[in-house]
């Protein structure tokens, strides 16, 4: 580590300010990106994380303040112009295009050029040569975007970042997409960054990436600076006070007095389909199965499975012990199976309709004849939810991720389902809207309702499950009990350990 | 039943529309060949290839405008404007043909250059924009033309008559723009940028692509390409004709190639090559159904039920699909299916 005074910082944000339609979203932030460092930015989602890196990176005008980069003050109006002054951004959501290759995305606005013509050979050789520098062999320069993973596309992004020979790079929480086993890739790309001088601007909600990566770590909390420190001044519980303003007394909530674990609702037998494969599996009433694994092990396609939008092919799915074919999402909702998908925008919300319309969705066209008392409940849904909205008129598109995930759980909600698979349900939302899902999730056990959560995040799948399903493969590589050690989790996962395919899912030694 | 439908579901788009062209050509053969008739004798693919040309030229414009994320409706009135255009400026004069030719294409570019600054700068989607103006140019045919026009010189109308063998030179002329076009699509920055503006324009946006550019273009492109069409139909009619266009129903047959030749009505994907093949395509069947003499209601029903199955069939392709792991029997995969190619030139 070089000494933070040593270098003069190559970006200065100086009391940035930023409004929309009048209203102040940012009200004067100031930080310093020195070279070889990184700087974490955090807040909880609505804290103004995301403006202050659009506004750096040229994609919003700032209304005040100054930035300066190397000692002069710069105003970009176009985010190519901070890519030619040397400022690169992963943006939270990917800027590529399915249906072009890899090279054609890395080098996309910047397509090397020889007699006028695209160099198409020397742009695949440049995307081969950045991806074998991080160490990526698994993906070709020449395969087309929409054919990887997400993890693969994220690798693509930071590629595409690296191609512009960044001095500064912003990245807006690079690691929301990937399995614990694939953030290790990208501490190891942080590194290289940091090596080669580049100043870095982390935004995560991982608050352990955080500590792990970032030299300086700054806070926002609704559009205001409320600290900036060398992380050693730091720790968690401090952090997470300033970002909620309070304390996070109980991140993981005990469960609720009263919670019972009764009959088998759920259970399927040997299925598949052409993702999975010899699915043994129960859920019972009050209890929370946490499904781990890596990324592509088949977790989403096991939710997707069960509710019918990829229905299983082969094996048998019980209900309370009756035999049911659960062949559309439809089907599954009148079976009291509600799926709270991975990606809230694309699967999860109408965008453009409002809250209320939303909520009502499921019930509206599954049980008609609900909806009029359902709709009465809504408000107060809602509000146990503690969502915050101008009103439930108000566009989904409007929201922040914390409350555009209430709304999806209200609409399952408002189902009254026996069964909730929930996949994903915490990415990418700040930690109050986190704990108000784990308090939910608690809440629904009580009341006798089956869970399966799925997560990548493996803290949250130890400190909620009451057993935990691990996934490899398309196929369950067995189950752990409550409290287990990440580190087991992972070694199952991963395959580290010798028992491949146990005959019996139950009672799998760690 | 998974076989077929993988294997189709995994296939590139042109793939799957040359298979289709070959399937069609083999049938048309048999079924030519019933009516005692052969479907490449050097009259036959001569009729076949004409009729390829004026809705090629059409369709090759738009493919560029489909690709890039919007749609050109204004086409046919382009088209018969410029042979008026040609034809009058022309006036049966040789000496007056590379004028006339010049004229017409410039006026064809006026009228692209307003739909792309209309959807570039007032922010109309294509189908408005172009439909407006395309009733424009229709109001000053109908008010100003009552019938064909102007004279178009012998020489020029070898054009539309003359070529070598049985290959028009006009279908050598589109064949040739099309490959320009498709190398244009491959190698060039605007080839690039138009598929990335087609295919996500924040994305083109946020990596530096101008946007505004590969739409204007695509769109003046668009109209040239309906005014070389309109040069043809006036070389091959010997005058002008205010309603040429719109008998031919290129609006509508222009992008029922495009997407019949694979590419997404919603853009940003697709391909040159695959709009010839769908060109092909409609002129075989036109062609076998003349031969044999086909009431004009039922090849309007074939026509139709051709595209409604081609993009049903490429709809079934997952695109976006996650790699299948298990066979339907739950036997492990042994190989992962190669990433299709996005490269190449036949983009």
């Amino acid at each position: 580590m070089t000494d933070a005074t040593a270098a003069p910082p190559v970006l200065t944000v100086t009391d940035v300010r930023k409004e929309f339609f009048g209203v102040e979203v940012l009200h004067g932030v100031s930080l310093d990106l020195a070279p070889g460092r990184v700087h974490g930015l955090v807040g909880e989602n609505g804290a103004g994380k995301s403006t202050l890196m659009k506004i750096i990176a040229g994609v919003y005008q700032r209304d005040g303040g100054e930035i300066r980069l190397d000692g002069s003050s710069v105003d970009f109006t176009h985010p190519v112009e901070a890519n030619r002054a040397g400022i690169a951004t992963v943006f939270q959501e990917f800027n590529l295009l399915p249906d072009r290759t890899v090279a054609q995305n890395v080098f996309l606005g910047r397509e090397p050029t020889r007699n006028g013509l695209i160099d198409t050979t020397a742009m695949r050789q440049a995307a081969a040569g950045l991806l074998d520098d991080l160490g990526v062999s698994t993906i070709s320069p020449d395969s087309r975007v929409g054919s990887l993973t997400i993890a693969e596309q994220q690798i693509v992004e930071i590629v595409k970042a690296l191609s512009i020979d960044a001095r500064v790079i912003s990245m807006d929480e690079p690691t929301a997409a990937l399995a614990d086993h694939e953030v290790a890739i990208l501490y190891d790309v942080v590194g290289r960054l940091k090596q080669r001088g580049t100043a870095i601007l982390y935004v995560s909600h991982r608050l352990k990436e955080i500590f792990d990566l970032c030299d300086t770590i700054t806070v926002l909390k609704d559009g205001a600076l409320v600290s900036s420190d060398a992380v050693a001044d730091l720790d968690e519980p401090t952090l997470g006070r300033r970002m909620v303003g309070r304390p996070i007394d109980a991140y993981f909530p005990a469960p609720e007095p009263g919670t019972e674990i009764g009959d088998t609702v759920l259970s399927v037998r040997d299925g598949g389909n052409a993702w999975l494969d010899g699915i043994d599996i129960d859920l019972r009433a009050g209890e929370v199965v946490g499904v781990s694994g890596l990324q592509g092990a088949g977790r989403t396609e096991l939710a997707e499975a069960i509710f019918g939008s990829q229905p299983f092919t082969r094996g048998t799915v019980r209900l309370s012990g009756r035999a049911v074919g659960i062949r559309s999402p439809r089907q599954a909702i009148r079976h009291n199976i509600a799926l709270v998908t991975e990606d809230r925008k694309r699967t999860g919300l109408a965008l453009r309709q409002s809250l209320l319309d939303n909520m009502l969705l499921a019930i509206r066209s599954v049980f008609p004849g609900r909806t009029r008392s359902v709709r009465a409940e809504i408000p107060g849904v809602a509000t146990s939810l503690e969502l915050v909205s101008r009103s439930l008129g108000q566009e989904a598109l409007e929201l922040s991720g914390g409350n555009q995930q209430k709304v999806v759980l209200a609409k399952w909600l408002a189902t009254n389902p026996r069964i909730v698979l929930l996949d994903e349900p915490t990415r990418g939302i700040d930690v109050g809207a986190k704990v108000a899902v784990y308090r939910l999730i608690r809440a629904l056990a009580r009341d006798g309702v089956a869970i399966l959560l799925t997560s990548s995040e493996l803290p949250e799948v130890i400190g909620m499950a009451d057993r935990i399903v691990v996934m490899r493969d398309g196929r369950i590589a067995g189950e752990l009990p409550a409290g287990t050690a990440e580190a087991d989790v992972l070694a199952l996962a991963t395959g580290a350990e010798p028992a491949r395919r146990p005959a019996a899912v139950v009672g799998q030694e760690g | 039943m998974a076989g077929i439908g993988a294997r189709i579901r995994r296939m590139d788009a042109t793939v799957i529309v040359y298979l289709a062209l070959i399937a069609v050509l083999a049938v048309s053969t048999v079924l030519v060949a019933i009516a005692d008739r052969n479907i490449f004798s050097p009259g036959s693919i001569r009729d076949i290839l004409t009729g390829t040309s004026v809705l090629g030229f059409v369709a090759i414009g738009q493919t560029l405008v489909i690709l890039v994320g919007s749609l050109d409706l204004s086409v046919p009135y382009v088209v018969s404007l410029t042979s008026l255009v040609a034809a009058q400026t022309m006036a049966g004069s040789t000496g007056k043909i590379l004028p006339g030719v010049i004229l017409a294409l410039a006026v064809a570019a006026a009228i692209g250059l307003a739909n792309g600054l209309v959807v570039t700068g007032l922010k109309v989607h294509g189908f408005v924009a172009t439909l407006g103006i395309g009733l424009i140019v229709k109001g000053y045919l109908d008010t100003n033309y009552k019938g064909t026009e102007g004279a178009v010189p012998r020489t020029f109308q070898v054009f539309g008559a003359n070529g070598i063998g049985p290959v028009p030179l006009s279908a050598i002329v589109m064949l040739v723009l099309a490959a320009t076009m498709a190398f244009v699509l491959a190698r060039t920055r605007f080839g690039h940028h138009l598929f990335a503006v087609g295919g996500g324009p924040e994305v083109a946006r946020l990596s530096g692509v101008r946007t505004r550019r590969p739409v204007l273009w695509a769109h003046v492109l668009c109209s040239v390409f309906a005014g070389i069409a309109g040069l043809l139909l006036a070389s091959r009619l010997g005058v002008g004709s205010p309603t040429v266009g719109t008998q031919g129903g290129y609006d509508l047959l222009s992008i029922a190639a495009v997407v019949l030749g694979g590419t997404l009505l919603m853009g940003g994907r697709g391909s040159m090559w695959g709009t010839v093949a769908g060109v092909a395509i409609f002129a075989v069947l036109d062609n076998v159904m003349s031969v044999m003499q086909v009431n004009p209601f039922l090849k309007d029903v074939v026509r139709g039920a051709v595209i409604v199955i081609a993009v049903a069939l490429y709809s079934r392709r997952t695109l976006t699909a996650r790699r299948a792991r298990f066979a339907t029997t739950g036997r492990r995969r042994t190989e992962r299916p190669m990433a299709a190619s996005g490269t190449g030139a036949a983009r």
